[in-house]
C-alpha cells in the first residue's frame, strides 16, 4: 500500500534586532549567563513591557518577503504557561490577529507552500542541566521572534528541506536575521500525519518539537513517517500527541499526550497597547525590500549566462553573490569568475560560516583584474590559476605578483617553434604518447611551461604539439 | 488651619521659614509610628534611615537658603505593593516576604528626586485583593477614628497612616476602590487619577487595565499637588499618557457655577439611609454653588461588580503565575519535583483570598468557559465605557456616595466574601471605564465613622474634577474633616 505524507511547519525564527522585543536588553548570542537581562526580561514584579517597533518593523518585512498580507490593526496577547524558564509564567505573543497572514513560498518545482501566519513573539530562557542540578539562563529570554506557521502543504522531506532553506534564504537577504541554527536561531517544529494515496481526509498528527538542524529534521521526519505507516499498516491507532526527537538514538518520543495538552489561556496582553501600520509603512517596506534570492537566480543565469547550478551556489550565500556581481563588472566571460570562485576559492572557505560571511582574502576588484587579464589572453589560463593562489595567500593584486612583462604573452609563432624544440627534445615521451599512452604528452607540455615560465598557454600549447607528433608519424 | 485647607503647603511654608526642621519633623512623625504603630498596624516596614537621611539633605538644602520644591521634605508613605529599590516589598503577601526589588517605580523616583521623606511601607490587603486590609499577610489596620472598625482597603495602610497623622500623605493604588474606599472609610481625600495619567512601572501588578496609582491626603488642594507631581508619561509604561495640564497652581479657582452634575439614581439603590441623607446634602452644597443638577440612568451599573470580579480576577490569575519560589520571596522547604515545588509553594505563600481570585481568574480564561465569561464581560465593559461617554454629554461631574456603608467592623468582611464584594458597586464602574474619581469626606455617622461622597469626572479631566471636589472642601471642610487626636499634630 502506498501512503502519502501531509506535513506543515512552525518555524520559529530570531530576529536580528540589536535589542530586545520588550526592553533594552542585547539580543548578542552567548554572554556569561544571566548578563543579558533587567528586571523587565525577567518579569520582576512591577515591570511593564514595552514593544521595540523594530521587531514589527522586520516581522512587516518577513511578511511581505513571503507574500503575506498585512494586518493593520494588530495587539499581543498573553500566552499562560508554567516553566521555569518563563519568569513571567506568560509569553507575550499574538493570538487571534498575527501581523501576517496568508503568504506563500515557491519551491524550485513551482509547487506553492502556502504560509498561514506570521506572528511576533518573545522567546524563553534557557534551562541549563549540570551535575544533577538545573540552571537557568534568562539571555535569551525575551529575545524577538517570528513565528512562521505553513498550511499543511508539504508532501514529501525534501519538499520540507527545500521550504525551510528558502525561508532561511530569504530572512538572510532582507536582513530580518541572521538564521544561523546552530545558535538556535531557527527553529522547526513539524506537525506530521500520513494518510492512504488518493484519500481526502487528513490523519491524526503528531507536532515534532524544537529542532534547530536540517539533518535532525530529515531524520526526525522520516523515523516518524515510517512509525505512522507501521501503526496503520497494523491497524493501529495514531495517537495525537506532541512528541521530540532523540538525537542520540535516532527516534521521536512522546512527549505529552493531548489530553495533557495546555490551556494556555488566551487573553489580550494588557500592558500593551494597539499595534497600527499604515499604508504608507508598508509601501516604503515593500520598496526597501533588497531583490529575493529566487530573483537573483533567475537574473544570474539570464544576465551572467551561468548554468542553474552555479547560480544556486552563488545565491546561497548573499555577500558571495554580491561579490561575484561586483568582481563580474565589464566581464565578457562571467563563467569563468564563477569558475574561480567555486572551485579555487570555494576550496578554501571551507566553513559554511566562512561563505556567509563571505571570507576572501582578496577584494572583488582584483579577481577582477585577473579575469580581465585573462580573457584578454594577457594571461594564460593556467597561469591565472596559479597567480590566484598566490594572491589568495598573500591578498595581494595580480600586478604585484606578476611583471609587466610576463602578462605579454606568447607570441603564437613563438609558441609553435618552442614546440617544435620540445617535441626534439623529448624523445621518450613522444614515443610512449605514440603507442597510446596520452598522459605521456603532460611532460612535454611541462616543458614547455618550464621554458616559459608558465607564460604559455598550455590548452594552445597541446594543441600545437599534438599537431606536430601527427605529422611525424 | 484657618489659613491652610491642605497640610503640604503648611509643612513646606514652616520648613521654609525654619519654625521646625526637617529632621526634628520627621523624628515627630517617626516617634509617633513607634508609640502607636503595633496598634494601628498602618505600617509594615518603617524606613527611618532613608527618611532621616533625606531630612537632612533638605535641611542642608534649607540652611543654603535654596527654595524647597512642593513635596520636599514631606514626611509621607507608599502602599507596600510600589516598588522601592532595597526596601521590601512584599505586597502583604507571605509569598513576597523577603522580596528586596532592584529598582524604583517610576512614581518613587520622581518623589525621590523632590526629597520626598519616606516613613515606611503600609499595610494592604494581600496583592490589593480586599477592601477591608484583613487579608494582608500581617493582619488588618485600623480605622483611626474608631479603633474597632477596619481602615478599609485595600490601601487601609495608608489611609489608617494618614487618617492617624502618622503620615502627611500615602501613594496607594485603586483596582477597584482601593484608594476611594479607605479614604472614605477613614474620613480623607483619596484620589483615583484617569488611567495612564500615573505611570504603572514598579506597581506589582493586581489587575493591569484597572489598576491606576492614587494618593490619599487630608485635603484635596494636597491631592491636586501630588497629581501634579506624579501624573506624567513614562516611557516605560506603554499605556502611559500623562496629565492634561496640572492642577493646583490655578486651575483650583474656577467656579462651578452653572456647571451641571449628573445624578444617577442606579447609584442609591442599596445605599445605607445615613450615607443617602449626607450624600443629599452635599447635592444642596453644589446647587448653592450654582451649579445644576441633571438626573440620568446609568443601568448598566448592575454588570460593574461581576464585570469587574470576571476581568480583574483573569488578569490576576495571569498576573500573579510569576510567584512560583524559583527566583524571589517565598519556597516551600520540602519537595520532591518542580510541579510539587510549585504548588506548595503557592498554596503555602497565597492567603485564601488571592487563591480563590487566581482560580476564579483561571476558570474564567480556560477554554469552555472563556465565551460565556471573559468574552462577554469584555462586551459589558465597552457598553459600560460607552454608556459613561454618553452620562458626560450631558453633565460635567457624576457625584455618588463611595462606598453605600461606613468602615465594616473588624473582622467583618471574612465572613461573606460575595457581600463584600458587592461593597464595590459604587467604586468599580470608574475603574472599568478608565475614569478619574475623588472620595470626598462629606459627614459622619451617627457612631462618628466618616461618610465619603465620590466625584466622578471624564477622561483625563482630573483638573476639572479636583476642582469641584476642592470648591465643596472649601465649603464644608470644618464640618466633614476631624483630626483625630493621635500622631503628630501640627
Amino acid at each position: 500500500m502506498s501512503w502519502e505524507l501531509v506535513a506543515g511547519l512552525e518555524t520559529h525564527i530570531e530576529l536580528s534586532t540589536k535589542t530586545k522585543i520588550f526592553c533594552n536588553c542585547t539580543t548578542e548570542f552567548g554572554g556569561d549567563p544571566n548578563t543579558h537581562c533587567c528586571p523587565v526580561c525577567i518579569g520582576l514584579p512591577g515591570t511593564l513591557p514595552k514593544l521595540n517597533e523594530n521587531v514589527v518593523n522586520y516581522a512587516v518585512k518577513a511578511g511581505l518577503a513571503t507574500n503575506c498580507k498585512i494586518r493593520k490593526i494588530s495587539k499581543m496577547d498573553r500566552k499562560n504557561y508554567v516553566y521555569p524558564d518563563l519568569p513571567k509564567a506568560y509569553q507575550i505573543s499574538q493570538f487571534d490577529k498575527p501581523l501576517c497572514e496568508g503568504g506563500y513560498i515557491t519551491l524550485d518545482s513551482g509547487k506553492r507552500i502556502n504560509i498561514t501566519r506570521i506572528h511576533i513573539e518573545e522567546d524563553a530562557g534557557k534551562l541549563m542541566h549540570e551535575r544533577g542540578d538545573t540552571y537557568i539562563d534568562y539571555n535569551r529570554g525575551g529575545v524577538p521572534l517570528i513565528e512562521i506557521v505553513s498550511e499543511p502543504d508539504i508532501r514529501s522531506i525534501d519538499e520540507a528541506i527545500e521550504y525551510i532553506e528558502k525561508l532561511r534564504l530569504i530572512m538572510k537577504y532582507i536582513g530580518v536575521s541572521d538564521v544561523k541554527m546552530q545558535e538556535g536561531s531557527l527553529r522547526c517544529d513539524v506537525n506530521i500525519s500520513i494518510r492512504k494515496d488518493g484519500e481526502e481526509k487528513l490523519g491524526t498528527r503528531a507536532e515534532i518539537k524544537n529542532m534547530n538542524s536540517l539533518a535532525f529534521i530529515a531524520k526526525a521526519m522520516d523515523y516518524e513517517i515510517n512509525r505512522q505507516i507501521e501503526i496503520l499498516e497494523n491497524d493501529g491507532e495514531i495517537v495525537q500527541e506532541t512528541r521530540r526527537y532523540n538525537s542520540n538514538l535516532n527516534i521521536t518520543e512522546s512527549m505529552r499526550g493531548k489530553e495533557d495538552a495546555d490551556d494556555y489561556r488566551y487573553f489580550r496582553e494588557p500592558d500593551l497597547v494597539t499595534i497600527s501600520i499604515t499604508d504608507e509603512q508598508i509601501d516604503k517596506f515593500k520598496n526597501e525590500l533588497p531583490e529575493l534570492p529566487d530573483a537573483k537566480l533567475q537574473r544570474f543565469i539570464s544576465q551572467y549566462g551561468l548554468p542553474y547550478d552555479d547560480a544556486v551556489l552563488l545565491i546561497k550565500y548573499k555577500k558571495i553573490s554580491e561579490y561575484y556581481e561586483e568582481a563580474c563588472k565589464n566581464v565578457e566571460n562571467c563563467k569563468m569568475v564563477s569558475n574561480f570562485i567555486l572551485g579555487q576559492i570555494f576550496r578554501r572557505l571551507s566553513t559554511e560560516i566562512d561563505k556567509e560571511e563571505c571570507c576572501i582574502t582578496i577584494s572583488p576588484k582584483y579577481l577582477n583584474e585577473l579575469v580581465m587579464l585573462t580573457e584578454k589572453k594577457k594571461l594564460a589560463l593556467n597561469l591565472a590559476r596559479n597567480t590566484l593562489e598566490q594572491m589568495l595567500d598573500t591578498g595581494k593584486s595580480v600586478y604585484d605578483l606578476i611583471s609587466e612583462s610576463d602578462m605579454e604573452g606568447i607570441d603564437d609563432n613563438e609558441l609553435r617553434n618552442l614546440c617544435e624544440k620540445a617535441v626534439q627534445e623529448n624523445e621518450k615521451a613522444v614515443d610512449e604518447y605514440l603507442k597510446g599512452k596520452e598522459k605521456a604528452i603532460g611532460s612535454i607540455i611541462g616543458y614547455i611551461m618550464k621554458q616559459t615560465k608558465g607564460k604559455a598557454d598550455a590548452a594552445l600549447a597541446t594543441e600545437i604539439v599534438k599537431e606536430i607528433i601527427k605529422a611525424l608519424r | 488651619m484657618e489659613k491652610y485647607l491642605g497640610k503640604i503647603k503648611h509643612i513646606n511654608d514652616l520648613l521654609q521659614s525654619k519654625q521646625i526642621s526637617c529632621t526634628e519633623l520627621t523624628n515627630k512623625y517617626l516617634d509617633s509610628i513607634e508609640t502607636v504603630n503595633s496598634k494601628l498596624n498602618a505600617y509594615v516596614t518603617v524606613t527611618d534611615n532613608i527618611a532621616l537621611e533625606t531630612a537632612k539633605k533638605v535641611d542642608e538644602k534649607i540652611a543654603r537658603g535654596e527654595k524647597l520644591m512642593p513635596l520636599e521634605g514631606i514626611p509621607m508613605t507608599l502602599k507596600d505593593n510600589i516598588s522601592t529599590t532595597d526596601v521590601e516589598t512584599t505586597c502583604c503577601s507571605k509569598i513576597l516576604k523577603g522580596y528586596m526589588p532592584v529598582y524604583d517605580a517610576t512614581v518613587w523616583k520622581i518623589l525621590k528626586k523632590q526629597n520626598a521623606v519616606l516613613l515606611g511601607k503600609t499595610n494592604m490587603d494581600e496583592f490589593a485583593m480586599g477592601s477591608s486590609c484583613e487579608t494582608s499577610y500581617f493582619g488588618g489596620s485600623l480605622n483611626p477614628h474608631n479603633h474597632g472598625y477596619v481602615a478599609g482597603g485595600s490601601s487601609g495602610g495608608v489611609a489608617s497612616a494618614v487618617g492617624s497623622n502618622l503620615a502627611v500623605y500615602g501613594l496607594g493604588s485603586d483596582t477597584g476602590g482601593s484608594v476611594r474606599q479607605p479614604a472614605s472609610f477613614c474620613g480623607l481625600v483619596g484620589l483615583k487619577p484617569t488611567y495612564g495619567s500615573v505611570s504603572r512601572f514598579g506597581l506589582i501588578a493586581y489587575a493591569s487595565s484597572f489598576d491606576q496609582i492614587g494618593p490619599i491626603t487630608t485635603s484635596v488642594e494636597d491631592s491636586a499637588i501630588i497629581y501634579d507631581a506624579i501624573s506624567s508619561y513614562d516611557p516605560k509604561d506603554a499605556t502611559s499618557l500623562g496629565n492634561k495640564g496640572i492642577v493646583s497652581e490655578n486651575k483650583l479657582t474656577t467656579s462651578i457655577k452653572g456647571m451641571k452634575i449628573g445624578i444617577a439614581k442606579e447609584y442609591f439603590d442599596g445605599i445605607r439611609d445615613d450615607v443617602r441623607e449626607s450624600i443629599e446634602k452635599s447635592i444642596e452644597v453644589y446647587e448653592a454653588l450654582g451649579a445644576e443638577i441633571v438626573y440620568f440612568n446609568l443601568p448598566q451599573i448592575k454588570y460593574a461588580v461581576p464585570v469587574y470580579y470576571i476581568l480583574a480576577c483573569a488578569e490576576a490569575s495571569s498576573n500573579l503565575g510569576r510567584y512560583d519560589g524559583i527566583r524571589y520571596g517565598y519556597k516551600t522547604p520540602k519537595y520532591n519535583d518542580l510541579n510539587e515545588m510549585i504548588c506548595k509553594t503557592r498554596s503555602e505563600g497565597f492567603g485564601k483570598e488571592v487563591q480563590r481570585r487566581i482560580m476564579l481568574g483561571t476558570y474564567v480564561l480556560s477554554s469552555g468557559y472563556y465565551d460565556a465569561y471573559y468574552k462577554k464581560a469584555q462586551k459589558l465593559r465597552g457598553s459600560i465605557v460607552k454608556a459613561f461617554k454618553e452620562a458626560f454629554d450631558i453633565c460635567d461631574i457624576i457625584l455618588t456616595p463611595t462606598v453605600p456603608t461606613t468602615a465594616f467592623e473588624l473582622n467583618f468582611t471574612s465572613k461573606d466574601p460575595i457581600e463584600t464584594y458587592l461593597t464595590d458597586i459604587c467604586t468599580v464602574p470608574v475603574n472599568i471605564a478608565g475614569l478619574p474619581a475623588v472620595s470626598v469626606p462629606c459627614g459622619f455617622d451617627s457612631k462618628g465613622l466618616p461618610i465619603g461622597m465620590q466625584l466622578i469626572g471624564n477622561r483625563f479631566e482630573d483638573a476639572k474634577l479636583l476642582n469641584f471636589a476642592y470648591q465643596y472642601e472649601k465649603q464644608t471642610k470644618k464640618s466633614t474633616y476631624k483630626e483625630v487626636e493621635i500622631g503628630v499634630r501640627l
